[in-house]
């Protein structure tokens, strides 16, 4: 696998040495962050976390494509990695993690399901594909008002393929030829249930043909293809091309979520294949043999990531939760009434 | 109310609607609309006729037909700044449409803490008498009055159209429009000219008494004026209170009503079970068991999934001025 990324050459997409040392430090603090939640959880700190290992790859790829301050980013709640590539702080996470009064959500909803409104991330829910028509019509309001130079992100997984929403919002998007990419993270799971219980056709690209778009397969192990996908047809819609399905493949080495156990429904050798895929170690390995960092560059990022994610979890700790008189705020502008 | 001028015109509640929508697009180029057959056909009430020619298809989008796309499209397109006014067709195809609405716009601001808000409006026409049979008929307030972070209004005057309406496109949380579509050409009346809002949440006293409250809304405010203007010349009193909106829902001009008349009878067409009666009549039994003289009675559509096809069937389901009557006078003698 690791040879497909070896062609074409590294400097062919136009990314330096500093970007791709990012992307590597982008994976690995997504990693250990993921880590972090299943292990304090396990530690009985906090109730619930969701993890993404093994999207690292699509969400470092994708970040760098995305235009800060100027595209939206309506993400799933396996988008960690892809909501830190674009400025959220790890803060941030830690603090969603414990479901401190601090975290912008004021620790309302349940981990990785962010909000910033200063970074141009939507705010979602935990619904599948609910987020799917918001994309759409944040994508409307830019082409109406004709903000030119900026798309609209909006990511799922192989299982959202499956709502009604999704197929109503992309061909909505096709209809009106909108500034959108639709990124499917097609990890094989949809919880318990696989790719194959949920549609008969071999790729979700499939689908685009449907309504009229182009889909692109990437191998989402790899961040430098889907660096290049994501640049060029976001730049496609950025500039009145109208939208496109990419389907980024990887697989989801951890359970749904910290309550779920994958040991019902899954082999652990069927896990095991799939670590060749991994797209760290990948990667890893690519920058070393290309010359842009040395084993020992690689150890100290692996060092200098965990001291962060150690520090920021402490930071969050410390913090306190939201008071319960929160509870009755932000439920209408102003003051609400109660009825009790 | 907050009138810019004492003018007015006499008009129908669609002309209400239409006029009322028509300033909001040539005043604010944020808002739009979006809806089935909204353009060229100008909405099947022809509330939207010409709009499209006006203000293009840009703006006055004829959607694909998919209504929780509708309402999911809206609700980025007000996350993302804009003020969308989106119509369902019939409240009957409103269904699909559930998710965006309970799950998503109504929590919006408050999953986000603030960081992100929904200014959407949704119309929909509703509620029977029109032959309009199982799918063309029905009201949903009780599916929707359940849930906070959503504003409900259902006015059926159209000098109360314009007012609410205009509150709710300038509100910054979404509100559902109800507008009972028996009303649309059969009430007529004067409507102040010029920019004006009603505050959501406000009743409205149309007919003071002081024997019996009632409470309605909707098409059947109209047929409870009726009724006490007839038991006036029987020498009876009774208050007629249009809801106007039922979330938030106006607890003191109610709680003031029943304190003075000390009886209270609830009317709407949607059925008893569970209903905007239901609350009504527990928030009246909380606040002011004391200061009734008779059991809170209520008058509703009875508990089927719908009114038929078959002129018999709606008969049976819609109730009649005279029932009102009845109903008013028996409470009053209690």
């Amino acid at each position: 696998m690791a040879k497909a990324i070896l062609t074409p050459p590294l400097e062919q997409h136009g990314l330096s040495d500093d970007r791709l040392r990012w992307m590597l430090r982008n994976m690995l603090l997504q990693r250990m962050l993921d880590n972090r939640g299943f292990q304090l959880n396990r530690q009985g700190k906090i109730p619930f976390a969701t993890g993404s290992e093994g999207h690292e790859g699509i969400h470092a790829g994708a970040a760098l494509a995305f235009e800060r301050g100027k595209d939206v980013l309506v993400p799933y709640y396996r988008d960690m990695g892809l909501c830190l590539g674009i400025g959220l702080e790890p803060l941030e996470v830690l603090l969603s993690m414990f479901a401190r009064g601090a975290e912008t959500g004021g620790g309302r909803q349940f981990p990785s399901h962010f909000t910033s409104r200063r970074l141009g991330i939507m705010s979602i829910s935990s619904i599948i594909a609910a987020h799917c028509p918001h994309a759409v019509g944040a994508a409307y309001a830019m082409k109406l008002r004709g903000d030119g130079g900026r798309a609209v992100l909006c990511s799922f997984g192989d299982g959202a393929t499956s709502e009604g929403e999704w197929h109503e919002s992309i061909n909505f998007a096709a209809v009106h030829a909108l500034p959108i990419v639709f990124l499917c993270e097609n990890n094989e799971w949809a919880i318990s249930t696989p790719r194959a219980r949920q549609m008969v056709v071999k790729d979700i690209i499939e689908k685009a043909a449907g309504y009229g778009i182009p889909g692109i397969k990437v191998d989402g192990s790899d961040p430098i293809a889907v660096y290049g996908v994501l640049k060029d047809v976001l730049d496609r819609a950025r500039s009145g091309g109208g939208p496109t399905l990419v389907e980024a493949t990887c697989y989801r080495f951890l359970s749904h979520t910290t309550d779920d156990d994958d040991r019902t429904y899954r082999t652990r050798e069927e896990i095991e294949r799939h670590r060749n895929l991994d797209p760290i170690p990948r990667f890893e390995r690519i920058l070393i043999e290309h010359g842009v960092i040395t084993s020992a560059d690689a150890s100290q990022l692996k060092k200098d990531v965990l001291a962060e994610v150690n520090t920021v979890t402490d930071k969050a700790e410390a913090l306190p939760f939201p008071l319960p008189s929160e509870l009755y705020r932000n439920v209408y502008e102003g003051t609400h009434e109660p009825w009790l | 109310m907050a009138v810019a001028s004492t003018k007015s015109v006499v008009m129908n509640n669609v002309e209400a609607v239409r006029q009322t929508l028509h300033e909001a697009l040539k005043n604010d180029e944020r808002t739009l609309i979006l809806g089935e057959d909204v353009g060229a056909r100008g909405n099947v009430f022809l509330i939207t006729k010409g709009f499209i020619d006006e203000f293009g298809p840009e703006r006055i989008i004829d959607t694909p037909l998919a209504e929780a796309s509708i309402v999911g499209v809206a609700i980025g397109m007000a996350m993302e700044g804009l003020r969308p006014i989106a119509e369902i067709q019939f409240a009957d195809f409103i269904y699909p449409a559930f998710n965006q609405i309970v799950g998503e716009a109504a929590k919006t601001r408050y999953r986000s803490n603030g960081d992100y808000t929904c200014p959407l409006v949704i119309r929909t026409p509703y509620g029977g008498g029109v032959r309009g049979a199982l799918s063309h008929s029905v009201s949903v307030e009780a599916l929707f009055y359940h849930v906070p972070g959503l504003k409900i209004v259902a006015p059926s005057f159209p000098a109360d159209m314009k007012g609410l309406l205009n509150a709710a496109i300038d509100d910054p949380d979404p509100v559902l429009f109800l507008e009972h579509k028996k009303t649309y050409r059969l009430v007529k009346g004067e409507v102040p000219s010029g920019h004006y809002t009603i505050p959501i949440g406000k009743a409205d006293v149309k007919h003071p008494g002081d024997q019996l409250t009632v409470v309605s809304y909707g098409l059947y405010v109209h047929q409870a004026i009726d009724a006490a203007q007839r038991l006036g010349t029987e020498g009876m009193s009774v208050e007629v209170i249009d809801l106007r909106s039922i979330r938030p829902m106006d607890r003191t001009t109610i709680l003031a009503s029943v304190r003075k008349t000390r009886k209270l009878l609830i009317i709407h067409e949607d059925n008893k079970f569970g209903g905007v009666g239901a609350e009504i009549s527990a928030m009246v039994a909380e606040e002011a068991f004391f200061d009734l003289d008779a059991p809170i009675r209520r008058l509703c559509g009875p508990d089927v999934p719908a009114m038929g096809y078959a002129a018999t069937l709606e008969e049976e389901f819609m109730i009649s001025t005279d029932r009102m009557a009845d109903s008013m006078r028996e409470l009053i003698r209690f």
